[in-house]
């Protein structure tokens, strides 16, 4: 049994979801070693990677508490940890900016996908007509990004958005 | 003439105050076609952008593209504002080239284009563009730094159908404006 575990909270917000899920966690003596969470429209959506030798359904016992009153769904899995296959590869920022239409997203990931792309943080807004998708991916080694980022521009112009794709920046120091 | 002695007098037309498009207006994604800075609809629209940029409150800022004009024209003003370290008062330019840019910072950028985001841009401080003055047509060489620059990189950008969203560092470097000027 893997000693990793991924746990989801979702549902209606209101204060102190993330203190009763950490201290859960801390009682049973586990490691939070990654997190994220965001309000979705105001629906609370956090995800935690989370260590130690303990059983999901004990993990899921300790936490049922939160989702007691029904606004909140809480998920226990295990996984296990993997090695970043795209170590070798390079890094982009993907920008998609139009007007909201259903399939945008599924049109431009598409060609991320079909280069072996793979996409480690998206994010997307919506405000009034304005639909905004911004991605951070990696490309493998060797990929042609010339041609990746024409496919992409082409591909959001299909669906009528302007599509862009530029190599993510980092200062060395 | 520097653009620092420029006044939009020198246009010798009144400018009138058009809508500000937003975004996802496609004019907005549309690269500037070069325009011939003699022209009387180049001087009109000239004295258009700097009729619009002073009526709207905390702009510094004003491209073709965004009063529906894809063309390569804008224009700037930072001399009110508190970032601003040098600056050429208001002017206007035509088929503007960057010259040298150097010495990238990040910043938060907002565009009245995307009146409900903010985004951290990394833009150079230290600048070096060429333009023509609408009018005379003369061609001008700028050198400035710090806002004004970001300014003139983020107009420059609108002339070739690119707005700041375009230009975001990561992810995660949109945020939601709070309040709009």
């Amino acid at each position: 049994m893997s000693d990793l575990h991924a746990v989801t909270v979702l549902g209606h917000d209101r204060p102190g979801i993330i203190a009763e899920t950490t201290a859960g966690l801390a009682r049973l003596g586990l490691n939070v070693e990654d997190s994220t969470m965001t309000l979705l429209r105001g629906h609370f959506a956090m995800m935690l990677l989370c260590r130690g030798e303990v059983g999901g359904d004990a993990i899921e016992s300790e936490l049922a508490s939160l989702a007691a009153d029904g606004d909140l769904d809480v998920a226990v899995r295990s996984v296990t940890d993997r090695p970043d296959p795209y170590a070798a590869g390079s890094s982009w920022v993907l920008t998609v900016h139009g007007g909201d239409r259903p399939g945008i997203v599924s049109a431009v990931v598409a060609e991320v996908a079909s280069a072996g792309g793979n996409i480690t943080d998206l994010t997307t807004r919506l405000s009034g007509d304005l639909y905004l998708l911004l991605a951070e991916l990696d490309l493998p080694a060797g990929a042609d990004s010339d041609a990746v980022a024409e496919a992409i521009t082409r591909a959001g112009g299909e669906v009528g958005v302007t599509a862009t794709l530029r190599p993510a920046e980092a200062d060395e120091l | 003439m520097s653009p620092a002695d420029w006044t939009e007098q020198e246009l010798g037309v009144e400018g009138r105050v058009l809508p500000v498009l937003t975004a996802p207006d496609p004019v907005l994604s549309r690269p500037g076609e070069e325009v011939d800075p003699t022209d009387p609809a180049t001087v009109q629209l000239a004295a258009d952008l700097v009729a619009t940029m002073r009526v709207s409150p905390g702009c510094v800022g004003l491209a073709a593209q965004q009063v529906g004009v894809a063309a390569q024209v804008f224009c700037v003003d930072v001399s009110e504002h508190p970032k601003a370290r040098t600056h050429h008062g208001t002017f206007v330019l035509c088929n503007t080239e960057v010259v040298q840019a150097s010495r990238n910072q990040k910043a938060r950028e907002g565009c009245m284009s995307v009146p409900d985001f903010t985004g951290d841009v990394k833009r150079a401080t230290r600048l070096v563009v060429r333009g023509r003055l609408p009018g005379t047509g003369e061609e001008v060489e700028l050198e400035t730094d710090a806002f004004e620059a970001r300014a003139l990189l983020h107009e420059i950008d609108h002339t070739h159908g690119l707005l700041f969203i375009d230009r975001v560092a990561d992810a995660h470097a949109i945020h939601k404006r709070q309040t709009y000027l």
